[in-house]
């Protein structure tokens, strides 16, 4: 018997249980997509994560109020307290106590609402100093950023993200243009240009004026002077570790803490983003590949469910086929075909529903997939092998059938 | 009918066949010591009641099942203690079967169902094609060889398993009760098909427990508790 027949065989014998094939192949389906959309995931994560990375700038510490560490009950959670402030930022700039960070950089963010020509927007406003612009790495698309002298005499000008700017005017090039931020006329000087978007937020999707401002302007009262965050930015690469330790003796000697354990500010490298982001990963990796082992572990056993209940069905078949010359391996190649395709077919849906996942699951999760031709390619290897394997027993048994109890069975 | 009859070589020899069946510690002996030679061209009807041991004859001469002790020659080879995938290709070039339940696979059509021997017999698709629809003209159904079983009577089922024993021109056809699923006017019309294979040549053994079936064969051998009780030329 060639392949041809045993694989025509097979398959109509596949597709005279349409349904009860669809069912058994479900696990077998499920593992695969879980294969696929893991494999995507850890790509889509690792390009994600390296543009971040450079989206951010480079050389950065991140500064942000709160401890990260969680051996006081009292202290607020990582950065909910408002801990740091205008000093901190001043402090840390000092060339002296802290000589190896290169540019300090504030951010106060506060949600407002902000207008133009009757156009209402509301958007993240952050309040900064003039370093802004190159600790966090971003272009203009027109206009300048503001500079010094704005944050020393609190102009009124703000920077829009390219996003607001089309939000407010309905294009970009509003240089000159006035907008009403909480009532107070500021005046655009200048257009981020696009920068897409990290994990938390839409970076193209703000409004950014000099922080004493911001400060006294819009914010005003008790809080006026805190920051919400500090964007420091050592000189190289190889002065992080240097910056590391001078901003933590500055804030602390300044804030009048002596051990370090018990900061109220905490302090991340780009490093400790990218382990962080490489830990959730890790964590999702092993969740689908869990879920991917076990639904094709049961994918598998149902493979062999249905096809021990295929021999028993077809024993009379069984013991024809043998009464006509058919040898044992031919027998067993017949049910191994069976099983593979069984395996094949979840394999390919899986593969499908899969690739639909990657073009579903970045809009849920907001984090790319990535298809990978080597993973279907693999996938549906792993799918042909698991029914070949799971096939085996059943295949054996029929082989092994008696041909005159095959053909006594009623 | 054939004057060369007397001269034809023997193709199936059974000398001292014995069976044991063992269920647990109970043995049963089917057959105790059977003696057969059947010659080519032969038309033979075995008869028996039910558990004379006749079943389990058929069963050995179709090489479904292997003897205890004694030999059996089929086509002048020894049978006795070939494995299974060797048997397999003494059933498929040797024997072709007719069953009582004419056991067509309801699945496939006529003309696909009577491949079957060629397919395990490593025929070439397009001969298959070829001697499958030569074997069902010659059962009378040239019209039907793309019909499936469930669109076929009885006595048309039959005909297709009897172009399915037919197509890999085997040694002997071995039809067990082949009409004992079958109205009168279809029983006829079965028997009249082995006659006129009989007449062409063919070697065909009968197993039945209808005497009037019986009467058909050229030669009767009656079977009783595991032995041969007589073997006699029907009267013309």
């Amino acid at each position: 018997m060639n392949w041809t027949e045993t694989l025509h065989t097979a398959w109509s014998a596949v597709r005279s249980h349409a349904l009860r094939s669809l069912l058994t192949v479900l696990g077998i389906l499920i593992g695969i997509a879980a294969v696929i959309l893991t494999v995507g995931l850890g790509l889509g994560t690792q390009k994600d994560v390296a543009s971040q990375i450079d989206s951010l700038g480079s050389n950065l510490l991140i500064v942000s109020p709160g401890s990260s560490t969680d051996s006081s009950g009292m202290r607020g959670g990582f950065g909910t307290a408002t801990t740091l402030t205008l000093a901190d930022a001043e402090a840390l700039g000092s060339e002296t106590s802290a000589p190896d960070i290169a540019a300090v950089a504030p951010e106060k963010t506060t949600s407002l609402a902000l207008e133009a020509n009757d156009t209402n927007w509301t958007t993240s406003v952050t309040g900064t100093t003039a370093s802004w612009v190159d600790v966090r790495a971003r272009e203009l698309e027109v206009g300048s950023f503001f500079d010094e002298e704005d944050v020393a005499s609190a102009a009124r000008v703000v920077v829009l993200g390219s996003e607001t700017a089309t939000e407010l005017f309905g294009r970009t090039n509003v240089v000159g243009q006035t907008v009403e931020i909480d009532g107070t006329p500021f005046e655009v000087v200048g257009v981020l240009a696009s920068a897409g978007s990290d994990s938390s937020s839409n970076l193209d999707d703000i409004a950014v004026a000099p922080i004493s401002t911001v400060a006294n302007v819009l914010v005003g009262g008790t809080s006026a002077s805190s920051v919400s965050t500090i964007y420091l930015q050592a000189a190289s690469a190889d002065q992080l570790a240097a910056a590391y330790q001078e901003a933590q003796a500055v804030l602390l000697n300044l804030h009048g803490i002596t051990d370090a354990d018990s900061a109220d500010f905490s302090i991340s490298s780009q490093e400790a983003l990218v382990e962080t982001a490489t830990s959730i990963y890790q964590t999702l990796t092993i969740l689908l590949t869990g879920i991917a082992a076990l639904s094709l572990l049961v994918g598998g056993i149902g493979v062999m469910n249905i096809m021990l209940v295929s021999v028993t069905e077809r024993t009379r078949e069984i013991g024809l086929r043998k009464a006509l010359g058919a040898p044992p391996w031919a027998i067993r190649r017949q049910f191994l075909t069976e099983a593979a395709i069984l395996g094949l077919g979840g394999g390919i849906l899986g593969a499908l529903l899969g690739a639909l996942g990657t073009l579903v699951l970045p809009a849920l999760i907001g984090s790319s997939v990535v298809l990978s031709g080597a993973a279907v390619a693999g996938a549906l290897g792993v799918s042909i092998a698991i029914g070949i394997v799971f096939g085996v027993y059943p295949a054996t048994r029929a082989a092994r059938l008696a041909p005159i109890d095959a053909l006594r069975t009623e | 009918m054939s004057p060369s009859r007397e001269a034809a070589e023997v193709v199936i020899e059974l000398s001292g066949v014995r069976k044991v069946y063992r269920t647990g510690s109970i043995e049963f002996e089917a057959l105790r010591g059977v003696d057969l030679d059947i010659r080519r061209g032969e038309y033979v009807a075995i008869m028996g009641p039910s558990g004379s041991g006749k079943s389990t004859l058929m069963n050995v001469l179709g090489c479904l099942d292997v003897v205890t002790s004694g030999t059996y020659r089929l086509a002048g080879s020894d049978v006795g203690d070939l494995d299974e995938a060797e048997l397999a290709r003494i059933r498929n070039r040797e024997i072709g079967f007719v069953f009582q339940g004419f056991n067509l696979l309801p699945g496939l059509s006529a003309w696909r169902n009577v491949e079957l021997p060629l397919i395990y017999a490593g025929v070439p698709k397009d001969e298959r094609r070829e001697r499958a629809a030569v074997a069902l003209e010659r059962v009378g159904l040239g019209d039907k060889l793309d019909n499936r079983p469930g669109e076929l009577s009885g006595g048309q089922q039959q005909r297709v398993a009897v172009a399915r024993a037919l197509v890999g021109e085997p040694t002997m056809i071995l039809a067990d009760e082949p009409t004992g699923n079958l109205d009168s006017v279809s029983t006829v019309d079965v028997l009249n098909l082995f006659e006129e294979l009989h007449a062409a040549g063919r070697t065909i053994v009968l197993i039945t427990h209808e005497s009037e079936v019986a009467e058909h064969a050229e030669r009767v051998v009656r079977v009783r508790d595991g032995l041969i009780q007589t073997s006699e030329a029907v009267a013309a």
